[in-house]
């Protein structure tokens, strides 16, 4: 323990006026309790110049972090003579995203009074404040005016606390002009003129207030627009919020063009009648998820209807954007309705509508044209319901939070006024998310020309009840649509994958020899050894998908004399290299996992740790953690032991090396028999598992064949393989997950880190059920997973192999997902995984690309007495918080994968298609019927798609069935789920996006390009 | 709340180390032989001893070392809810116990057999580390009151945020984080309270245990500044009453 002074902070009593803050505070419950908090003023608050004369020596001066530059930032042409920015919270709060641009970059001072202003009022923005101040690319200095004696202020009698605080900001933004000069005179003759600290407030009567002070201020626009000429003033000024300017700039309001606009959604209740009729069970809160194949409508789950409340039309659905937390009044039964069976594409429907909008007359004529086809299409829909179908029906009233985000869009180029390359001129234009499950978003924008054809991030500032659409601004282009690095980062942005390679401080925490780190010789004195179990001369090997890099697991067995058998699964020991509560930690925890895309890997630990150091490579030593079992030759355990390990893993096989070596009879040596006798275990333990009531599920899983590793162009498409030795790999992992689940439950009731898989509610299966047994005659048992496993055997077609995997898929996408868990939160009788079929679990033989497995290695660490548990992971709600985020980030990276695989596709279609000089013509099978349409799923490609009639078709919703006319002269055909199509695949480019996206029309039984 | 940010600050400008401001005021107040009112930042107690005297109960003597009797009460307006504790109530006995086990050790009670030394308490505000002002209040209080001690008893509460200790915690703080109180002997250096009501790991005990014992001596000197000043004054004024140091020696 390093040297510590221990002080008195002495306070005079007569201070207390300034340093004493009394407030009430009204609880849950009503009371109205009196607090008294204290603060201790200081001079010794540091004010983050580099080299400044007055504050030497005071903590957080030793420039280990980022400081402000002592000549302040001379790059802005308003100030030759150098300057600090001083941003007050309205900056904060509302401009965000062009303080993150990377381009924009002056000195920032941050007064701590706007970080907690802006904690109050919105944790998001908050969080990326945070991020921001600790980023490598920003100078950024937090400055604890509340906290230094000359820079607090009172509240005053009679004051707002937004004029206490503002007030603040000035009396700092003043201290840091006297303060510099009095620095400068300190060190005569050198450069006199001082740089400006300037203010920057959208506020007009706040500007007007320092002025009066004598405090230089700006508003955020005339800042950027006074910057020097270059090319990132555009984007800069394009960054910039769309603020309602006439709320800023009291003398710039034109009231006519406001007072005409007539509304067009209900504004929403006041949030503290939310709350009343949420708590009365009036309203209902839950969180808005949009419906992709009909913009027009939305479900909201609530806990108060088995059923989600469903929201039909604009009007209802009131502004809310997917993922938002909204209340919705649930309107009488006798108005209830049923999801319409229709695909409504927006894009298409709207492809008229006018972007500009506000002060032309024509554009409430284009208004009416939406309107009513809007409502056409809604009346259409509940013309034909049923009262089977119904569902509680809706509106929204109010959004108790939006998760607006950054969205990666299209710019739809009709929208466009002019498309002149060289026009500067300030268009609207719509932009078109990628996702379907968001609206159009209006914005402003200099470069559209340039920006046609590109993807680009664009946030939603406001939606207000006068524009049909909401109000974004550009955040900066990602590159041109197909382009394979505009996909790729489009994807990780729409995902939310974490993508920025690793800081200083986190690659600051690897081993100092880098490459050449080696375990150490044995006799040495090193602490590696020190319990550790030297498992070096073991036959141990690891079998991985071809080009594994991050292998993270490796396997042995040996006959006992005893006739049992003893078996190893050896993992990675990350929790070596990546301590507790360092930086690597942290980032860790933030990515949660490493995300596989097609062509990229996003790691979760930097490269020289999971492709080298942790990676169990064959013939080099590397460190492990093994879990040992004695089995009897039946594939019962007699006992598991779990220890630290040095191993020298003796060869890397992929799956198929593997399965040959064990096939081929001429193969005697000692790893192949260990291969054979792991694969005897692993088909005992498998039927074991089967027995008891494991699931086997399948998911459309497809491969891509990549031309070269350069190139990355995709070839083809192919089923992924399976073979025997895959599944004597993953039943020793789930094996060893199971027992190390059950050791750290044991040890640490309360914060263990698991992994369980809720059954799911019977009704998810009831659609399932129901077409399978109208359409083929099956039943589906579903009251446990056993039984559901053995129903799903039965459910065969013997002259369509594929359709039972077709089935599985289905039933899969009724199940809840897996997640991450904190043992002390949730009772002891939901630990289950339903799909394995096992009463505990959890996840630890991954690593090197799941941070849950970290935590789990450091609790069986501590469990098996190796290494003190770190403090965190005592702490319920520090797992908790952290397992939240692993979950989260899991969702999101499964989801990037697929996409990715579904890009890779189109491409490859494409190009087959441009290769064979015709159109891709494939088996696929019907999984859901609409009324003017097909869903089709296409199993050699894993590809799901939509065939979509123009004519009307005789559709039965309660049997599956849509009759269409196949011809003239021909008669009708009908099309149930389940039957076997044949599709013309073809990858159409959206004219006015840009936007690639897969149509598939029907070949056969009926040739649907006509219809 | 942050209990401790990035920049090492806490919720109250306060950094890791440093304990609250400490104001001691010994002066006399009624008929009690010492009182003592020792304010830690918004915390604020007033402790006033009486005795040794006669034990008011026969029951109570002791035949062979005096009888400390510990009482505690708490003001209704001492917490931002107004609340009126029952003299029985379990939280307020529990410190009072623990306070009399403390100072048992601590006043050479044989020297005064079948007597009786009461210490009266009045906890007038409080935001945390309550027994850390009761401890010190008592121990100034008992020295006005002249009743021999082996040693001071200088209490401190501590804390661990992630792995940070810290030192003296409000309520807030409190509230949030793990956190013990300690008294400690300076001279001897022994130890005679620990009191934890939250689970604090063992790894971060041994840390913590340190800067709560440097703490304690950091408090022992400030106390021992209020004694002296007081003494100073009491001498000062029997001078100007006609004692002189001889009288004093005497």
């Amino acid at each position: 323990m390093p040297e510590i002074t221990i002080t008195i902070r002495k306070r005079p009593p007569e201070e207390a006026i300034i340093t004493q803050r009394k407030f009430f505070k009204k609880t849950a419950r009503g009371k109205v309790i009196k607090v008294l908090r204290e603060r201790y003023l200081r001079d010794d608050v540091a004010c983050g110049i580099k080299n400044c004369s007055l504050c030497s020596g005071f903590d957080g001066m030793d420039s280990k972090r980022t400081m402000l530059p002592f000549a302040g930032d001379i790059s802005h042409a308003a100030f030759p003579e150098g300057h600090y920015v001083l941003p007050d919270t309205n900056i904060f709060l509302s401009q965000m995203d062009l303080l993150e641009s990377s381009i924009f970059t002056p000195s920032i001072i941050l007064l701590q009074t706007v970080i907690e202003e802006v904690r109050h009022r919105s944790l998001p923005l908050y969080n990326r404040l945070k991020a921001l101040t600790k980023s490598d690319e920003k100078r950024i200095w937090v400055f604890y005016n509340e906290y230094r004696s000359e820079t607090a202020v009172v509240r005053e009698e009679n004051e707002t606390p937004n004029d206490r605080n503002d007030r603040g900001i000035r009396t700092a933004a003043a201290w840091y002009t006297s303060h510099l000069s009095l620095a400068r005179k300190q060190l005569r003759g050198k450069n006199k003129k001082a740089p400006k600290v300037l203010l920057i407030t959208e506020d007009a009567a706040n500007r007007r207030k320092a002025e009066a002070q004598g405090i230089s201020t700006m508003s955020i626009r005339q800042y950027v627009e006074k910057m020097s000429e270059d090319d990132k003033k555009p984007q800069l000024l394009d960054l910039l919020t769309a603020v309602d300017e006439d709320e800023i700039e009291p003398t710039r309001a034109s009231a006519a063009a406001t007072g005409t606009k007539a509304s067009l959604y209900s504004e929403y209740l006041p949030q503290a009648m939310l709350l009343a009729g949420i708590k009365s069970g009036n309203l209902h809160q839950g969180h808005f998820n949009a419906n992709q194949y009909n913009y027009l409508e939305g479900e909201v789950s609530t806990p108060a209807f088995n059923k989600p409340v469903l929201l039909q039309g604009r009007e209802n659905m009131n502004r809310a954007v997917h993922g938002d937390i909204v209340v919705v009044e649930v309107f009488s039964e006798s108005e209830w309705s049923a999801p319409a069976d229709e695909v409504v594409d927006q894009d298409t429907t709207l492809k008229h509508d006018d972007a500009e909008s506000g002060d032309e007359k024509d554009e409430y004529e284009t208004e009416d044209n939406v309107l009513s086809k809007e409502r056409g299409l809604l009346a259409k829909g509940k013309a034909k319901l049923k009262v089977k179908e119904k569902q509680p029906t809706g509106k929204v009233v109010g959004v108790i939070k939006r998760n607006w985000r950054a969205y990666v869009c299209h710019i739809d180029s009709t929208s466009l006024t002019s498309s002149n390359p060289s026009s500067l001129s300030l268009q609207s234009v719509f932009a078109t998310p990628v996702s379907r499950f968001l609206p159009r978003i209006r914005l402003r924008t200099r470069q559209a020309p340039t920006l046609l054809g590109q993807k680009i991030l664009v946030t939603v500032d406001r939606w207000e009840p006068t524009s049909r659409y909401p109000e974004g601004h550009f955040v900066r282009a990602l590159g041109k649509a197909e382009s394979k690095e505009a996909e790729q980062e489009s994807l990780l942005l729409e995902f939310e994958v974490p993508y920025r390679p690793f800081g200083r401080a986190v690659l600051d925490c690897l081993p100092k020899e880098g490459d050449s780190w080696v375990v150490p010789p044995k006799d040495s004195d090193s602490k590696i050894w020190e319990g550790r179990e030297d498992l070096r001369n073991l036959l141990i090997c690891s079998i991985d998908p071809p080009n594994c890099q991050d292998i993270d697991d490796a396997l042995h067995a040996r006959p006992l004399p005893n006739g049992n058998v003893e078996a190893g699964v050896h993992i990675a020991d990350v929790s070596h290299f990546v301590l507790a509560d360092t930086s690597m930690d942290h980032e860790a925890a933030a990515r949660g996992t490493t995300v596989y895309l097609v062509d990229k890997r996003i790691d979760m630990l930097p490269g020289l740790l999971g492709t080298n150091l942790c990676s169990l490579r064959p013939f080099v030593e590397r460190l492990a953690f093994s879990a040992i079992w004695e089995m009897t030759p039946e594939a019962e355990v007699v006992n598991v032991r779990f220890t630290k390990s040095v191993i020298a893993s003796k060869a890397a096989f992929t799956y198929e090396e593997a399965q040959l070596r064990k096939d081929d009879p001429h193969m005697q040596d000692e790893l192949t028999h260990s291969i054979r006798l792991l694969n005897s275990l692993a088909q005992k333990l498998k039927a074991g598992r089967m027995a008891a009531g494991a699931l086997n599920l399948a998911s459309p899983e497809v491969k891509i064949q990549l031309d070269s590793s350069e190139s990355s162009d995709p070839i083809d498409v192919e089923q992924k393989e399976m073979r025997e030795t895959n599944s004597l790999v993953e039943e020793f992992m789930l094996l060893a997950n199971i027992s190390v689940a059950k050791k750290i439950q044991e040890t640490f009731p309360q914060t263990s880190v698991l992994r369980r898989h809720m059954p799911p509610p019977s009704s998810n299966f009831e659609r399932l059920q129901d077409i399978l047994l109208k359409r083929r005659g099956m039943k589906l048992d579903v009251s446990s997973s056993g039984a559901l496993a053995a129903s799903l055997d039965q459910c065969v077609d013997p002259e369509e192999p594929a359709f039972n995997t077709l089935v599985r898929i289905m039933a899969t996408r009724c199940m809840l997902s897996a997640e991450y868990f904190c043992s002390g939160s949730v009772s002891r009788d939901t630990f289950g995984h339903y799909g394995l079929a096992s009463p505990i679990y959890t996840h630890f033989t991954s690593p090197i690309r799941r941070y849950a497995d970290v935590l789990a290695h450091r609790q069986l660490a501590a469990a098996i007495g190796y290494a003190s548990l770190h403090g965190s992971l005592h702490s319920k709600a520090y797992v908790e918080r952290v397992l939240n985020v692993v979950n989260h980030r899991h969702r999101m990276a499964q989801m990037a994968g697929r996409a990715s695989v579904e890009f890779y596709v189109g491409l490859a279609l494409k190009s087959r298609n441009e290769r064979e000089k015709a159109l891709v013509v494939e088996e696929a099978f019907v999984i859901r019927t609409f009324r003017n349409g097909l869903g089709v799923f296409v199993s050699k490609l894993g590809l799901e798609g939509l065939v979509m009639f123009k004519r009307d078709t005789q559709f039965d919703p309660e049997n599956y069935t849509i009759t269409i006319p196949s011809g003239p002269g021909k008669g009708d055909t009908t099309i149930a789920v389940f039957d076997k199509v044949f599709v013309k695949i073809e990858v159409e480019k959206d004219k006015n996006t840009q936007r690639g996206r897969v149509k598939m029309t029907l070949v056969h039984p009926v040739d649907s390009s006509g219809l | 709340m942050e209990v401790l940010n990035a920049d090492g600050y806490r919720s109250d400008g306060r950094r890791q180390f440093e304990l609250r401001s400490i104001t001691i005021d010994l002066a006399q107040h009624g008929a009690a032989d010492g009182t003592a009112t020792i304010v830690h930042g918004l915390t604020k107690v007033f402790v006033s001893v009486l005795g040794p005297r006669e034990a008011k109960l026969r029951s109570l003597t002791i035949h062979d070392r005096a009888n400390v009797n510990v009482e505690v009460n708490v003001a209704a307006f001492s917490s931002g809810e107004r609340r009126k504790r029952a003299k029985s109530d379990k939280r307020v006995l529990e410190m009072a116990s623990a306070i009399k086990s403390t100072f048992e050790t601590i006043i050479q009670t044989n020297l005064y057999p079948r007597s009786q030394i009461d210490i009266y308490i009045q906890i007038i505000e409080q935001d945390g580390g309550l027994l850390q002002a009761c401890i010190n209040g008592t121990t100034l209080a008992l020295i006005c009151a002249g009743i021999p001690l082996v040693d001071f008893a200088c209490a401190v509460t501590c804390g661990v945020y992630a792995n940070s200790p810290i030192l003296d915690l409000t309520t807030l703080e409190e509230n949030d984080i793990p956190n013990m109180t300690l008294a400690m002997l300076p001279k001897t250096g022994s130890v005679n309270l620990t009191a934890m009501e939250s689970r604090l790991h063992v790894d971060r005990f041994g840390d913590l245990f340190e800067v709560a014992l440097g703490a304690g001596r950091v408090i022992h000197e400030e106390m021992k500044l209020a004694i002296l000043a007081k003494s100073r004054m009491l001498v000062a004024e029997m001078k100007t009453i006609g004692w002189g140091e001889k009288d004093l020696v005497d």
